[in-house]
């Protein structure tokens, strides 16, 4: 009970990171970006082509990596957020300045993610890979409760991800600004506010902690082309239940989605988990559409 | 108002519309200088808000000039006009709800570098209500601190021209007064003011002049006195006498 609890506020910590993004995307540029959870694949397997020239850097600690796969994290999350603004640039961009359709956004964003998805298995193929061999032994957080130190490091440096994006969003005249123009693209314009910066700024954003997401999955224990597809409705589970366009609310939903995820293999088999997020959704949609945090109806 | 120089508003037969090939505005001349508050009024459809959004860089314009202190700014995209000069208070959706009262002061202030405690302070010395008020999501304040919001958080940009559309619809007679008090003092100040108004009999009353607009083009243009007793203006636009 207890271990399924960890474990789910692990899985959370990295569903609520892709969720985030996908929570920008709906309130910024107004869709269901289908597409993001192949963000965090890109972002795990940019992060292992420079692993994989560096080195994972000698186990530091307890930890199976040193600074450099960190290093490797914070590249790939740069390179992921300007690939995100690349996407958006080819194809979802052209789509909105035509006033293209909610659906047929959707249908875009499905294609996109294919072809992200499959150029990640051209190059890399579908086996899967490793940052590291370096064996881990789990330690005991709590009596019955074991945890790798990877997964609570991890867990730290999401924490750390997210409350730094609530200040900047909170205090920056550049947080408020995106704030302002989640709500009101002309009046945001109307202030001096260019709506493209602010776009570009969102996919970079929402680019960097899918990375960050994607480098936390393949880390525990590996990387293969689905990591991401296989978390896509978790990451709009977590987004819609949180209601969106809030940073507090796809955070909440992150890990209550991975809490419900990993509690639920206590009474049913391993094998309906993929099941959990979809169930979910389909509760929240019913009871509350708006969302935890949602205001509008 | 023209003392031989340009005027600092200078729009020429300026034809817009929200959909290229279908104008709402045909060729609209008008001219607005600093210190002066100046009406557009006109029945529903004239094209009043389509010209202000024009001119706000909100809509592109097809043909015609729009030049402010001398600078040509009509093909400039709408966070351009801004730094121009240009500040631009809509008729709806003027504030932003989700933000603090505050926060909204500082977003009209995006394109200025540097401290914004002065500009801050300078604001909420003009709008005291609105300095009580700081804290709160801009969704709990009334209409009429909306409005003082909405205006203050373009004033936050130190505009040359101030343009508000409606900026008394739905206020109560007393806060209409007080509104208009202040566009006053701001035009006193230095400002170019342009409204558009419902409320034409009581606009043209704080105004220096105004123009009327049906269909898209100029009908009438004069200071607001003349407007005002004006028996075709009065019998068609200002709901009789």
């Amino acid at each position: 009970m207890i271990q399924a609890l960890a474990d789910g506020i692990l899985t959370g910590a990295i569903i609520a990171l892709g969720a985030i993004g996908v929570t920008f995307t709906l309130e910024i540029m107004r869709f269901a970006n289908f597409a993001h959870s192949e963000l965090l694949t890109w972002g795990a397997y940019i992060a292992l082509v420079i692993v994989t020239f560096a080195g994972p850097g000698t186990p530091t600690g307890p930890l199976s990596f040193g600074w450099q796969l960190l290093a490797a994290a914070l590249i790939a999350a740069v390179l992921t957020g300007l690939a995100a603004w690349a996407v958006d640039t080819l194809v979802f961009r052209r789509l909105r300045r035509r006033g293209a359709l909610p659906l047929t956004m959707v249908f875009a964003a499905f294609g996109a993610a294919l072809v992200m998805r499959h150029l990640i298995v051209l190059v890399f193929g579908h086996e899967s890979r490793y940052y590291t061999r370096e064996l881990q032994i789990a330690v005991e957080l709590l009596p019955g409760v074991r945890v790798l130190p990877d997964q609570i490091f991890i867990l730290g440096l999401a924490l750390a991800a997210m409350i730094t994006l609530h200040a900047f969003l909170a205090w920056s005249r550049t947080g408020i600004a995106m704030r302002a123009m989640a709500e009101s693209p002309a009046l945001a314009q109307v202030c001096g506010i260019e709506v493209d910066a602010v776009v570009r700024l969102t996919w970079i954003i929402a680019g960097a902690l899918a990375a960050f997401a994607g480098v936390f999955t393949g880390l525990t224990p590996q990387l293969h082309p689905e990591i991401g597809f296989n978390l896509l409705l978790s990451l709009f589970a977590a987004a819609i239940l949180g209601g969106t366009g809030s940073l507090a609310g796809a955070v909440t939903g992150g890990f209550l989605v991975g809490l419900a995820e990993n509690l639920s293999l206590l009474v049913i088999s391993p094998g309906y988990k993929g099941a959990m997020p979809f169930l979910l959704l389909l509760a929240i949609l019913i009871l509350r559409p708006q969302g935890l945090f949602g205001a509008r109806s | 108002m023209s003392h031989g120089v340009a005027p600092h508003l200078q729009v020429t037969d300026l034809v817009a519309g929200y959909v290229r090939g279908l104008p709402v505005v045909h060729g609209v001349s008008i001219e607005v200088d600093r210190r002066e508050i100046v009406t557009l009024i006109g029945p529903n459809g004239a094209g009043k808000s389509t010209l202000l959004k024009a001119i706000a860089g909100l809509i592109a314009s097809e043909k015609g000039r729009i030049r402010l202190g001398g600078r040509d700014v009509t093909a400039l995209p709408a966070h351009r006009v801004v730094s121009s000069g240009i500040g631009f208070v809509p008729q709806t959706g003027n504030v932003f709800t989700t933000l603090t009262v505050h926060e909204n002061l500082k977003v009209g202030a995006h394109l200025v570098r540097g401290s914004l405690n002065e500009r801050l302070e300078r604001a909420y010395a003009l709008f005291p209500p609105l300095a009580a008020r700081r804290p709160l999501r801009a969704r709990a304040l009334s209409g009429g601190e909306r409005q003082m919001l909405a205006i203050a958080r373009a004033v936050m940009a130190d505009p040359t021209l101030l343009m508000l559309d409606e900026p008394t619809a739905g206020l109560a007679p007393r806060v209409v007064e007080e509104v208009f008090r202040q566009l006053r003092g701001l035009a006193e100040a230095g400002i170019a003011v342009l409204m558009v108004e419902q409320n034409a009999r009581a606009a043209l009353g704080v105004s220096d002049r105004g123009y009327v607009l049906t269909e898209g083009k100029n009908r009438f243009a004069g200071p607001a006195r003349a407007l005002l007793d004006d028996s075709r203006v009065a019998a068609a636009f200002l709901g009789g006498r």
